[in-house]
């Protein structure tokens, strides 16, 4: 319980907030994606950079891994979106958001001397947003507040 | 007593439980909701938006050309960059270039020549004359001709065409119907003519002629004879084109009063700066027959032979060149025809350098402003090109109410002082920062094409374009309707109609800028004055 460990009832809220937040950004990512017939992460996929670059290009040049890819992205974000919000399976969810960050991390590093076709919105060396995202779930894995506030209070912390 | 008190604390805590177990949900439907007003608002502003410009939605329906029938007999006139790519549409390209390909794509799975390739579709031809005046040449045409399984090195090798010294006896030959004009453009009107009266089918490079004389011989040539004659501006079957066409023909644009298109390319190839190949002497290369039109004869000159476009004996630079393709899409686009007046302007500024020729500096302008006025519909078309930077410029229609940006994709603009979009950009249903149409065929696709060069024509959608959202060689398609309507006995898109306004409109723009001067078109006398 987080209390009995000293957090109050505002760090706790605060905690919750943010993974609520950012299954929001998750869930909506994945609802876009979901709504438009003509989307597909080929372009992103095309545009990628760095030591996996290689990797990246042979997944966008291979229809079928594309097609899986597409499906499981937009299904990931849907689904870890709805996870970090309701506060259910959140572990699972956390830990696939993070891997899912981390796979959007390494495709466009923001290291120096790489410049990317898709614009960015801001200026970044090393961390960039997504790394920001990524960290951020990284707190909310490490103080599980939906063993206070969610529906993992029922699966969890039964009697 | 005691037992009632637990039972009250148990139910609160129940509360409390179910309370901090679905706190969150509320958020869901927030986001629902969002996600809802959000769509809406985008679907009330785009149908709208629709409505109003109504525009046909999704990509062109594609019909594959017909190839059925029985075979049709090629020959082939040069095979020098044009010829080989004109070959490689056509479906045949040599075992050793092949290799290349099927090298590369064993390297790299993203290079996908050798599989585009493959997807062409068979013609249903036969190659079986070839004439070059470069025995290299002539030698690799041979080879790419009888690669009829489309094989690499090692691959088995169909019958080989034969060759001809003398392209007359090749349009001569009763074993070919029709004939590809792949030569340099001094060769081109007689070339054409010849074979018209022959009765052989032709497909020709652009520019259509050299001089304004033979644009009249080779359209009387070819009406006479009632072949099948196209000219080989690829841009007809630009997907993208036919969609501008669309949007002009529904009045988007308004008022259309100026046209820009532009050249723009920055290396000696793109220049015509070609390699000089080192095998190229007086013995392997007819440099007789390739003076042959010239009224005055030139001393063997290699660089001559590789860099013909350079000099006004053998062609017309950019007005011949690219300035044609410019043209030519707007034409079919606007169909504005012979304009009534052209004034040119250039220079050689910049491929003078000792480092850019070998014995004699180009004649032809490597900056080339040329303006096509047509007073009778009320529009200038610009045409402006430099052979020594490589900003894309790309084509745009300017008319009252917008402008169409136009290459491979379209980009339809609102103008902010529009008379139809006035009320629409007030009210914000139109933001003239944001385009109000935008076309952009097979954006599902992968486009990773190679050179700088390509790039440019990419750009400008003379590479590749999209048919049922598959990525296609314009040239093959060129191709493939040229020898759809020979079979079918129809008119191919760039027919001698349209080849005849291209030939006059840049023979105006050459006069122009070689005689300094604003040159006339007297449309009743179809005379340049």
């Amino acid at each position: 319980m987080m209390k009995e460990q000293g957090f109050s009832g505002c760090q706790l809220w605060a905690l919750m907030v943010l993974r609520v937040a950012i299954g929001w950004h998750f869930l909506y990512e994945g609802i876009t994606k979901l709504l438009n017939p003509d989307w597909s992460s080929l372009g992103y996929l095309m545009d990628s950079g760095g030591i996996l670059r290689g990797m990246f290009h042979a997944m966008a040049g291979n229809p079928a891994v594309l097609n899986v890819l597409d499906f499981l992205n937009v299904w990931g974000l849907l689904l870890i979106g709805l996870g970090l919000i309701l506060g259910l399976f959140t572990r699972i969810a956390t830990i696939a958001g993070m891997v899912l960050l981390a796979f959007y991390y390494l495709s466009h590093p923001p290291v120096i001397g790489m410049v990317y076709a898709i614009p960015s919105e801001g200026n970044y060396l090393w961390v960039n947003k997504n790394l920001i995202e990524l960290l951020a779930l990284w707190v909310v894995l490490m103080f599980p507040t939906w063993k206070q506030i969610g529906l993992d209070r029922f699966l969890f912390n039964k009697k | 007593m005691s037992g009632k008190e637990n039972s009250t604390s148990e139910n609160k805590m129940n509360r409390r439980d179910l309370l901090k177990g679905f706190a969150t949900v509320p958020v869901i439907g927030a986001l629902a909701y969002g996600t809802w007003r959000k769509r809406r608002l985008d679907h009330i502003r785009s149908h709208k938006l629709a409505r109003e410009l109504n525009m046909s939605s999704g990509s062109i329906e594609y019909t594959p050309y017909k190839h059925d029938g029985d075979k049709i007999r090629i020959g082939l006139i040069g095979y020098g960059i044009r010829g080989e790519q004109l070959m490689q549409a056509a479906g045949f390209q040599t075992p050793e270039t092949i290799q290349e390909w099927i090298d590369a794509a064993a390297r790299d799975s993203g290079n996908t020549r050798y599989e585009n390739f493959l997807q062409q579709d068979d013609l249903n031809i036969e190659v079986t004359g070839i004439c070059d005046l470069f025995d290299v040449h002539a030698e690799k045409a041979m080879a790419a001709a009888s690669n009829t399984g489309r094989e690499g090195t090692g691959g088995t090798m169909g019958k080989r065409p034969k060759r001809y010294a003398n392209y007359r006896e090749l349009i001569a030959a009763s074993d070919i119907d029709a004939v590809i004009v792949a030569s340099p453009d001094h060769w081109h009107a007689q070339m054409v003519i010849d074979a018209a009266r022959a009765g052989k089918h032709v497909y020709s490079e652009k520019g259509f002629t050299r001089t304004l004389e033979e644009v009249y011989a080779v359209r009387d040539a070819v009406k006479e004879s009632g072949i099948v004659f196209q000219l080989g501006h690829q841009g007809r079957q630009t997907e993208s084109y036919i969609k501008a066409k669309e949007a002009v023909d529904k009045d988007l644009l308004g008022k259309i009063n100026l046209v820009e298109v532009c050249t723009n390319r920055n290396s000696p190839n793109g220049a015509w700066v070609y390699d000089i190949h080192p095998d190229a002497n007086e013995r392997t290369v007819d440099w007789t027959q390739f003076e042959e039109p010239c009224e005055e004869k030139h001393p063997w000159s290699p660089e001559r032979f590789f860099r013909w476009r350079c000099w006004w004996d053998y062609g017309t630079g950019l007005s011949g060149d690219l300035l044609t393709h410019e043209y030519d899409a707007i034409n079919q686009i606007l169909g504005m025809g012979i304009p009534e007046s052209v004034a040119s302007s250039g220079g050689v500024y910049f491929y003078k350098e000792p480092e850019h020729y070998v014995k004699e500096i180009r004649e032809v302008p490597d900056v080339w402003q040329a303006v096509l006025e047509y007073p009778h519909l009320d529009f200038t078309l610009l045409y402006s090109a430099s052979l020594a930077n490589n900003r894309d410029r790309g084509k745009v229609i300017m008319g009252h109410d917008g402008s169409m940006e136009l290459g491979n994709t379209i980009q339809v603009y609102a103008g902010r002082n529009s008379t139809r979009y006035r009320e629409k950009i007030e009210t914000g249903l139109i933001d003239p920062n944001l385009p109000i149409y935008s076309y952009i065929p097979g954006r599902r696709n992968v486009d990773a094409v190679a050179t700088a060069t390509e790039q440019y024509f990419a750009s400008r959608g003379l590479l590749y374009t999209y048919r049922g959202g598959r990525r296609v060689d314009t040239t093959h398609l060129h191709i493939a309707e040229w020898i759809e309507s020979i079979r079918e006995g129809t008119q191919p898109t760039c027919n001698i109609d349209q080849a005849f306004e291209e030939g006059i409109s840049a023979a105006m723009a050459t006069i122009a800028l070689r005689e300094n001067r604003i040159v006339f078109w007297d449309r009743e006398n179809e005379q340049v004055i």
